[in-house]
């Protein structure tokens, strides 16, 4: 859409930008300002200038829970996505039908992450919640998700993949529903298969949709907190210490604010630039 | 219309879909009812002894409902504000360009990335010293940070989809430029309204590490009176079960309301 300039959009900008500001930038300088300080107490402080960022940058744990959170964010992605499209795709268009259908698959996005966690921390144990007693007893495949690193990750990816999949199935389904007839009609004229209205028309329409849905699950999934943290507490181990929960022991476990703020920087840093390539790239494929 | 083997695929999608989607839900709902001996005991695949006990307890006991109250009034606070703000803000982006637009789109993007761990004790220093520490605006306030962003993402996309003919029409036929956002824009893109305000309900009501610094008593969130269930003797896993069922019922409420939105989209919008 060709679009008019005019400065003067400022104005009907202004409004999110301060409110947001206000929440955003003044504890930004508060994090920077950690990080570059070693704070004894009140007003005691001794300027250490990058020394928390070469701590942190050596630091060998934080390198492999970077590298398994990252891990979990594409085996996340790689479900949810096509899971969720697939699912959009098959929901019924109208009618009552499509609305029971919307209101039951929004109900784990409802739930707060920490009951999420505690729903599956009951669902996958073997004496007392229904997953993990049919796994062990009618499957007869041993599992326990707070003594065996293997379970415990799949079991923080499967609730992952139930709490997120109707977070894309929505978006997709929103989309699907802006697709006017005419396109349809169009391709019944041409006697396109199912396939191909798939690729053709439906999966470009879905780009918008589909791009807000990879970047807030990319986003939320390197973040994530509550629910690992609820389930198994980042064990057995470390085989589920996602970042998260790795900067919370540092900054608030042993109140390492140094550490924890230097590392809070460089792991913003490091989403915000993931991102930006991500977005361009995107753009730019749109545009060809 | 649609041929035969396609349409019962989408079928069974749907089915096994729903129904492993279902399965831990209908798990935390009878827990609620069952006593925590039931629970602990023998596995049992719905209540024997069902029992009210634990909701009950979550009635009457206004550590309990409080809890809820609060919840609900900073979500709703947040939504109303978040929407109002983000539409001019969407608009701006969808129609002109202007200095910055796309850096200042990005920026706000990024606040949704912004790690809670670190950022929580910066936050509790700031709203305590603007005196918002314990207020439901308070926590309305901070939740802003990621919903703004979202909101004005997902309407942005939205609006994209009028044309901007509409406009331009509605500039010639006369009208002036609130009352045709208020009159002809607004309600095109209720679709869009509606998806977004329930986005931003979902993202403030099951957000709980913000909400729980910024809180002590008097605007405590349900979700973190939830902890108080674990206790020296373990976890009351019925009460728990029972809170949890409880957090669910205002979301599915919002959801029903916009159901129809999101089932129509915007292709009303398509002029």
């Amino acid at each position: 859409m060709q679009k008019i300039q005019d400065h003067r959009a400022w104005l009907l900008v202004l409004p999110v930008v301060i409110s947001v500001a206000f929440s955003a930038i003044i504890p930004l300088i508060t994090v920077v300002n950690y990080s570059v300080q070693d704070i004894l107490g009140p007003g005691q402080r001794v300027w250490v200038a990058n020394e928390w960022f070469i701590n942190t940058m050596r630091d060998k744990d934080l390198h492999s829970a970077f590298l398994r959170n990252l891990l979990f964010s594409l085996e996340v992605l790689l479900l949810e996505i096509p899971l969720g499209i697939a699912v959009a795709l098959a929901l019924p268009a109208s009618g009552w039908k499509a609305s029971l259908c919307l209101v039951l698959i929004a109900l784990p996005l409802l739930i707060p992450w920490n009951v999420v966690g505690t729903i599956w921390q009951i669902f996958g144990r073997a004496d007392i919640g229904l997953g993990g007693y049919f796994i062990n007893n009618i499957l007869g495949i041993s599992y326990n998700y707070t003594l065996e690193a293997r379970d415990a990750w799949i079991t923080v990816v499967i609730m992952d993949v139930w709490h997120w999949t109707p977070l894309v199935a929505l978006l997709c389904y929103a989309g699907l529903r802006a697709i006017p007839d005419a396109f349809y009609q169009a391709a019944r004229i041409d006697g396109a298969k199912a396939w191909s209205i798939f690729w053709y028309i439906q999966l470009p329409k879905l780009r918008g949709v589909l791009l807000i849905a990879v970047l807030l699950r990319f986003m939320d999934s390197f973040m994530i907190y509550t629910e690992p943290f609820v389930l198994t507490g980042g064990g057995p181990g470390t085989a589920t210490t996602f970042l998260s929960i790795y900067l919370t022991n540092i900054a608030i476990g042993q109140f390492d604010l140094g550490n924890g703020a230097a590392f809070s920087l460089i792991y913003f840093l490091f989403i915000q630039i993931f991102c930006f390539l991500f977005y361009t790239v995107i753009l730019r494929a749109g545009r060809n | 219309m649609k041929n035969k083997f396609r349409f019962s695929w989408g079928g069974v999608v749907i089915v096994v879909y729903f129904f492993l989607l279902m399965l831990p839900i209908y798990w935390l709902l009878t827990m609620s009812f069952k006593t925590n001996d039931e629970i602990l005991g023998k596995l049992s695949l719905w209540p024997h002894n069902p029992t009210l006990a634990n909701y009950r307890e979550i009635f009457t006991n206004k550590a309990w409902y409080s809890g809820y109250i609060n919840s609900i009034i900073y979500t709703v606070l947040n939504t109303i504000i978040a929407v109002t703000i983000a539409l001019p803000a969407a608009y701006a982006f969808s129609r002109y360009m202007f200095m910055g637009d796309n850096h200042l789109f990005f920026w706000l993007l990024t606040n949704r990335m912004a790690p809670a761990a670190v950022f929580l004790l910066p936050f509790f220093q700031l709203y305590q010293s603007v005196g918002l520490f314990d207020t439901h605006l308070g926590v309305a306030l901070a939740h802003l940070l990621f919903n703004v962003p979202l909101a004005v993402w997902i309407l942005e996309g939205f609006i994209s989809g009028v044309p901007k003919e509409l406009d331009e029409t509605a500039a010639i036929d006369g009208y002036s430029f609130s009352r045709f956002f208020f009159w002809i824009f607004l309600p095109l893109i209720r679709g869009g309204i509606g998806v977004t305000a329930f986005f931003c309900f979902m993202f403030s009501w099951v957000e709980l590490l913000m909400a729980r610094t910024l809180t002590t008593v008097n605007a405590k969130p349900i979700s973190a009176t939830m902890t108080r269930t674990v206790s020296a003797s373990g976890i009351d896993w019925g009460l728990l079960a029972a809170a949890g069922v409880l957090t669910i019922v205002p979301g599915v409420l919002v959801i029903y309301f916009v159901r129809n939105y999101i089932a129509k989209g915007f292709a009303l919008g398509r002029v």
